[in-house]
């Protein structure tokens, strides 16, 4: 015999401890994904019946008139999230080069500290800011005050994440390219943030994904047009707060509106992380 | 043969800690020179401010003179950029850049300098510096593959490749050896008593093997000083100091 009587009970019961484990671990993954597929469920049966070729290409109309879109909504958010990521991109991912490059200095410790606070600010916060330091000054509810108060909310988000990135670059080929009589800059930008490339990708579009779904910053910033416009410095319109004015508005069909919105702009992220997936794919191998 | 490389009364240290006490000795042209000791002696830091990479580690610094062909590189109007192109090296573990194909690693220093080549000359230092590397005839047909792709001795004669299509005067290798396995070294080795020909090459190993067959001079290091340096024939046979004895009889180390 293998295994006397005793360890035999012994693996049975490890046995099925273990079996009891994974159960309890599965049911917690179940519980977890339970509220994204209501979600997405909701979303779907709420919003799919209202979204139409007209959606995208029409304008908001009147209370009362029915049909109309959100055509100068949907352009708004490409606008407002696109400016965002030219302003905020080159910044964080320019800060997230300092961060890893310089680790140990007392200036990277304080811009780290400071990225993370602001990571932890709440957006609307963000949009009382610019308000009062751009907004009121300046041209008053406009896409780029919108577009500075989303670029505020990415680079921290973008910095830490392309600082990560590039830390995860081996210490070993910075040195061959060094020892190549590579000078240091180049070294930076040739060999080790190409080599990080892919995952800062990533963090940019998980930042760009963040920010599209922000809805209080662009209040007091973007405000929101009823019109068509795409000028830099007039109020634009937004998916989030369109959905928003729609979502809490008295009239049944601006809150179908407010549905289709909603599962558009959750489509547009759904995307983007896709997107993310698709660009990652290879990663695994150059991260090694 | 006269001296390529001079060193003189070099230390080394990392954040105030010494590493390298006032080490000097001479590394002969066209000779390959083994350096050898027990794990933290300073091998792999004396080799490393042979090519000034020694300064890249935050916190590390050194004094004293390291003198190639008659110039102190550690002179202040010497640029370590220029230096490390003249002074090759190649690591421990195999790095190919992974985001590039076989033949952009070994085009990698030019391209990286900013040198532009004409496509055929490009792929005329190409296949030499593969051919030097005795890697040629492995890879010529799948040039385009990323470096990575290739196994982990491959690997490594990419890095000699990479490291000698900058046309150094000098090849440090530190422990080139150590993840490869004993064909992958056997080769290795045979590329190094080709090279000699035209690189002083300087090779820190633990394998004291190695250092007896492929080397012409032998350093032994212990502590952060060297012990004895002389011919690698006279050091394994006959050596003058206890210490090296006792080292590479395996009593100690």
């Amino acid at each position: 015999m293998l295994l006397n009587p005793a360890q035999q009970r012994h693996n049975l019961y490890r046995n099925l401890k273990s079996k009891i484990m994974v159960g309890l671990t599965v049911a917690a993954t179940i519980v977890a994904l339970i509220p994204l597929f209501l979600v997405l469920g909701y979303l779907l049966s709420k919003g799919a019946a209202s979204i139409s070729w007209d959606f995208f290409t029409k304008m908001p109309t009147p209370v009362g008139q029915g049909g109309g879109g959100m055509a100068n909504a949907i352009i708004g958010t490409f606008e407002l999230v696109g400016i965002a990521t030219l302003i905020g991109v080159p910044i964080g991912v320019g800060a997230g080069i300092y961060l890893a490059e310089n680790r140990g200095s007392q200036l990277a410790q304080a811009i780290r500290f400071a990225a993370d606070v602001m990571m932890g600010i709440p957006s609307i916060v963000i949009g009382i800011f610019v308000y009062a330091i751009f907004v009121k000054p300046f041209y008053g509810f406009s896409t780029l005050s919108g577009s500075i108060a989303l670029a505020i909310i990415m680079i921290p988000l973008v910095t830490r994440t392309a600082e990560e990135m590039i830390l995860l670059v081996p210490h070993e080929l910075r040195e061959a390219a060094l020892a190549l009589g590579v000078p240091r800059w180049r070294t930076t930008t040739s060999v080790v943030v190409r080599t990080a490339i892919s995952g800062i990708a990533t963090g940019v579009i998980l930042a760009v994904a963040r920010v599209a779904g922000e809805t209080a910053p662009l209040l007091f910033t973007a405000f929101g047009n009823r019109f068509w416009s795409t000028s830099l410095f007039q109020p634009i319109s937004s998916l989030t707060v369109q959905v928003y004015t729609y979502a809490i508005s008295p009239f049944a069909d601006w809150q179908r509106q407010a549905w289709a919105g909603a599962l558009v702009l959750t489509a547009i992220v759904l995307a983007m992380e896709l997107g993310v997936r698709w660009v990652t794919r290879g990663t695994a191998r150059v991260a090694r | 043969m006269p001296d390529k490389v001079i060193v003189r009364h070099l230390r080394a240290s990392f954040n105030k800690v010494e590493a390298l006490h006032d080490v000097s000795l001479n590394f002969a042209e066209n000779r390959v020179t083994a350096i050898i000791g027990p794990s933290g002696c300073g091998k792999s830091t004396l080799v490393r401010c042979i090519n000034r990479m020694h300064e890249v580690v935050p916190g590390a610094s050194c004094t004293g003179d390291v003198i190639l062909d008659g110039e102190n590189i550690y002179a202040p109007a010497v640029d370590p950029v220029q230096v490390r192109r003249r002074i090759g090296m190649v690591f421990q573990k195999p790095t190919p850049f992974p985001t590039m194909s076989i033949e952009d690693n070994v085009a990698a220093g030019l391209k990286l300098n900013g040198i532009a080549l004409a496509r055929a000359d490009r792929d005329r230092l190409v296949e030499q510096s593969l051919r030097r590397a005795a890697l040629w005839e492995e890879v010529k047909d799948r040039l385009g593959r990323p470096g990575a792709s290739l196994s982990g001795g491959q690997q490594q004669r990419l890095c000699v490749a990479r490291a000698l299509a900058v046309e150094p005067e000098v090849l440090l290798m530190d422990e080139p050896c150590s993840a490869l396995d004993p064909i992958s070294t056997a080769r290795i080795e045979e590329l190094l008593l080709e090279l000699k020909a035209t690189y002083t090459i300087i090779i820190v190993t633990h394998n004291m093997q190695q250092a007896a067959r492929c080397s012409d001079f032998t350093a032994f290091m212990y502590a952060g000083d060297l012990i004895e340096f002389g011919e690698t024939k006279q050091i394994f046979t006959n050596p003058t100091k206890r210490e090296t004895e006792d080292y590479i009889t395996g009593r100690f180390g």
